[in-house]
C-alpha cells in the first residue's frame, strides 16, 4: 500500500518505514502486563518457598498463599506473553502519524502537552 | 481526629514488600517517560488509540472508576450495611454502563461534543457554561482530598507519621506523579492497574473466605454479627438507605441511586466516555461501556465481600461494631489485609491501592487544572494569550489544586464511611447537571436562561435536603440523604428549566446542530456497518446479554 507521496523516487529513508505495517512489540499493553505480572509471580513463588513461616501460616490460616497466587501470577503472564504472539497488535505507522495529537488520552494532559 | 483512633493501624511491610512497589512505580514511570518522549510509533498508536483493541478500552473504562472510592468505599459500605451495598453495581452502575453504551453513545459519537463544560457552553452559553465550571472544578478539588486522605491514610499505616505530615507527603507523590508524565499514558496505565489490583483482590478475598469458614462460615458469622440476617439481603435495603418504610427504602435505591446518581455519573463523565471515543469505529465506543459492565458486575465480589469478611473477622471492628460504638469503615479492607495477606502479597496489594489512589488523585487534579486554564481563566479573565501563558497557569492550578486538596483532606476525614460524604458530593454536583444535561440534549425548546437557573436551583435543592437531614428535620441520614437529595435536585431542576423556558426565548433551532439529539442528523449517530458484525461484536446484542446477566444476579442474591 503506497501512498501518493512515496511514489516519489528520492524519499528514500523516509518512504521506507510510512506504510510499512509492524507490530506493536514491546509497546504492546500486553507485553508489560506479562512482563510485571510474571515478575510479582516469580518473587511471591520464591516468597512462598523461601519463606513460609509460622507468622504467615497465622494470617492465611495454613494456606501457602504467596505460592499459589505466584503460580497463578506466573500462569496469567504466560497466557499474556501467548496470546500476544498468536495474535500480535498491527501498527500503521502511517495512521499513527496523521492521527497523532488528536484523541489522545483524555484531554487531562492537555495543559501539559 | 479520625487517625488518631487507628494507631493499631500498622502494615508489617518488609524490603521485598518495598521492592514489588518500587516495581510498580519505575514500569509506570517509564512508560509516562517514553510517552512524553513519543519515543516510537507502537506506543503512539496505544495512546491515541483509533484502533485499541475492544477489550483494552474496555478494561480502561472501568479502571478508570475503580480507584478509592471503589475499592475503600464499597468495602466500607459491606463492613457496615452487607450486601445491601451491591445495589451500588447491579441497580447502579452496570444498567447505567449499559444505558451509556446503547444509547447517548451514539449521540456523543456523532456529534461534536467532547466534554461536559464545552457541551454547556455551545448548548446554553457563558450563564450555565461558568457555574457548570466553577461546580466542577470545586467537584474535582474536594474528590481529590478524598483521594489525597485515602493516599495519606496508607502512607500513615506503613510509616506511621502522622496524618498531616503523611498529607503532604502523599501531595509531593502525586505532584512528582504528574510532572514526569505518569497520566500522558493514562490508558496504558489503567489496564495494568486492573491487573494488579485483581491480582491483589482476589487472593485477598479467597483468604478471607478461607479464614472465616467458606461461604457458609461467613453466612454464620454475619447473621451472629450485630446487623444479623438483615446483612444478607439486598432488599429492601433500609439500612442502606436508612429510610425506615421497606417500600420508600426501595423507590430512594432505584430512583435516588439506581437512575439520578448512577445515570448521572456514568453519562456526564467525560473521563470515562473519551475512554470509550478511543476506538475506531461507533460500534467499538458503543460496545466499551457493554464489554466494561461484564467485568464491573463481578467486582462487588472482591471489594464487598471483604468488607463484609472483616467486619466478622477484624477484631477491632468487630467488637466496635457489637459495642454499638461509632467504627470508622473505611480502614476496613486496609486492616484485613493487615491481618491475612502475608508479606510478598502485602507488598502486591499496597502497590494496587497506591496505584488505584495516585491515578485517581491525579486525574482530578489535571481535570481541575483543564477546567480552570482554559474553561474559567481563558474564558473569563485573560483572553487571547499565547499557549504558553495558558499553559503556566496551568502548572500553577496543579500545584495549587494540590495543596487545596490537602485541606479538603481534612474534610474527607471528618468521615467515617466516605461513601456517605462521596455520594453527597454526587448530590450536589452530578444530580443537577445531569437533568440539565439530558433536558438540554433531548429538548430542543430549553432556553439558556433555562440552562443556569436549573443547574443553580437542582444544586440549592440538594443542598436543602442535606441541611435538613443534617439538623434532623428529616429523619433520613447517611446515603438515603444522598439519593434524596440527588433525586430532588434533579425533579427541583428539571422543573425550574421546564417552566423557565416556558417565559424565556430558545436559542435558533439551526445553532442546535450536534447539540440536540432531534437536530442531529442520523448519519452521524449510526455505524454503516454495523450488520457486518458478528453477533458478540454487535453493542445492542451483548447489552442485552450482560442485561439478563446482572438481572439473574439480583436474583440469586436478593
Amino acid at each position: 500500500m503506497s501512498t501518493g507521496s512515496n511514489a516519489t523516487p528520492d524519499v528514500g529513508a523516509n518512504a521506507s518505514d510510512a506504510g510499512r505495517k509492524h507490530t506493536a512489540g514491546a509497546y504492546d499493553v500486553r507485553t508489560v502486563i506479562a512482563g510485571l505480572i510474571g515478575l510479582y509471580g516469580l518473587v511471591l513463588t520464591i516468597m512462598g518457598i523461601v519463606d513460609y513461616d509460622d507468622a504467615a501460616r497465622a494470617k492465611t490460616g495454613d494456606v501457602n498463599a504467596n505460592l499459589w497466587s505466584g503460580i497463578v501470577m506466573i500462569v496469567v503472564a504466560v497466557v499474556f506473553a501467548l496470546w500476544l504472539r498468536l495474535r500480535p497488535v498491527v501498527v500503521d505507522p502511517a495512521t499513527v502519524r496523521a492521527e497523532a495529537g488528536e484523541g489522545t488520552s483524555d484531554g487531562s494532559d492537555s495543559a501539559h502537552a | 481526629m479520625v487517625l488518631a483512633a487507628d494507631d493499631t493501624l500498622r502494615l508489617d511491610a518488609s524490603a521485598v514488600d518495598y521492592g514489588l512497589v518500587l516495581a510498580y512505580f519505575a514500569v509506570v514511570l517509564l512508560i509516562g517517560f517514553a510517552a512524553r518522549r513519543r519515543v516510537s510509533d507502537s506506543l503512539d498508536f496505544f495512546l491515541s488509540g483509533r484502533s485499541l483493541p475492544a477489550w483494552v478500552t474496555g478494561l480502561a473504562f472501568i479502571s478508570a472508576n475503580l480507584g478509592a472510592v471503589e475499592i475503600i468505599g464499597m468495602s466500607a459500605n459491606g463492613a457496615q450495611f452487607g450486601m445491601a451495598t451491591f445495589h451500588y453495581f447491579w441497580i447502579g452502575a452496570v444498567p447505567a454502563m449499559l444505558f451509556l453504551g446503547v444509547v447517548m453513545m451514539p449521540f456523543y459519537y456523532g456529534s461534536k461534543v467532547r466534554s461536559v463544560p464545552e457541551f454547556m457552553r455551545r448548548r446554553f452559553g457563558t450563564g450555565a457554561h461558568l457555574v457548570n465550571a466553577l461546580s466542577f472544578a470545586l467537584a474535582q478539588v474536594l474528590i481529590a482530598g478524598i483521594n489525597l486522605y485515602l493516599l495519606a491514610t496508607i502512607v500513615n499505616a506503613l510509616l506511621g507519621w502522622p496524618l498531616w505530615i503523611s498529607l503532604i507527603l502523599a501531595a509531593a507523590i502525586v505532584l512528582t506523579y504528574i510532572t514526569l508524565g505518569g497520566l500522558s499514558a493514562a490508558i496504558y496505565n489503567e489496564v495494568l492497574q486492573f491487573f494488579v489490583i485483581i491480582a491483589a483482590l482476589l487472593p485477598l478475598t479467597l483468604i478471607g473466605l478461607h479464614r472465616v469458614g467458606g461461604v457458609s462460615g461467613l453466612i454464620d458469622k454475619v447473621t451472629a454479627s450485630p446487623g444479623g440476617d438483615e446483612q444478607l439481603q439486598s432488599w429492601p435495603g433500609t439500612g442502606l438507605s436508612a429510610i425506615g418504610n421497606p417500600v420508600l427504602s426501595v423507590i430512594g435505591i432505584v430512583f435516588g441511586l439506581g437512575f439520578v446518581l448512577s445515570f448521572g455519573y456514568w453519562t456526564t463523565n467525560f473521563v470515562e466516555v473519551q475512554r470509550a471515543m478511543a476506538t475506531k469505529s461507533l460500534s467499538a465506543a458503543r460496545s466499551t461501556p457493554v464489554i466494561g459492565s461484564f467485568p464491573k458486575m463481578f467486582i462487588p465480589f472482591i471489594v464487598i465481600v471483604p468488607g463484609m469478611i472483616a467486619a466478622v473477622l477484624v477484631s477491632s471492628i468487630r467488637d466496635a461494631k457489637a459495642a454499638g460504638e461509632t467504627v470508622d469503615y473505611n480502614n476496613s479492607i486496609l486492616l484485613l489485609i493487615r491481618d491475612v495477606l502475608p508479606n510478598g502479597l502485602l507488598g502486591v496489594a499496597i502497590a494496587g491501592l497506591l496505584a488505584a489512589f495516585m491515578a485517581g488523585m491525579a486525574a482530578n487534579i489535571s481535570a481541575f487544572n483543564t477546567v480552570f486554564s482554559y474553561d474559567l481563566w481563558q474564558q473569563y479573565v485573560k483572553k487571547d494569550r499565547p499557549d504558553g501563558y495558558y499553559l503556566k497557569v496551568g502548572r500553577l492550578a496543579t500545584v495549587g489544586a494540590t495543596v487545596v486538596a490537602i485541606f479538603t483532606a481534612l474534610i474527607a476525614s471528618q468521615y467515617t464511611n466516605l461513601m456517605d460524604y462521596l455520594q453527597t458530593l454526587f448530590g450536589f454536583f452530578n444530580a443537577p447537571l445531569f437533568a440539565t444535561f439530558i433536558l438540554g440534549m433531548f429538548w430542543k425548546r430549553m432556553t439558556p436562561t433555562a440552562g443556569w437557573t436549573g443547574l443553580v436551583s437542582g444544586t440549592a435543592a440538594a443542598v436543602f435536603v442535606y441541611v435538613l437531614s443534617k439538623t434532623g428535620t428529616i429523619g433520613i441520614t447517611g446515603q438515603g440523604a444522598s439519593f434524596v437529595a440527588a433525586g430532588a435536585a434533579f425533579v427541583v431542576d428539571i422543573a425550574v428549566s421546564v417552566v423557565v423556558s416556558m417565559v424565556t426565548t430558545p436559542k435558533p433551532v439551526a445553532e442546535l446542530a450536534g447539540l440536540v439529539y432531534s437536530e442531529t442528523p442520523k448519519e452521524q449517530r449510526t455505524d454503516p456497518d454495523a450488520h457486518l458484525l458478528s453477533w458478540y461484536r454487535s453493542p445492542t446484542k451483548l447489552a442485552g446479554l450482560s442485561l439478563v446477566l446482572v438481572v439473574i444476579l439480583n436474583v440469586i442474591f436478593r
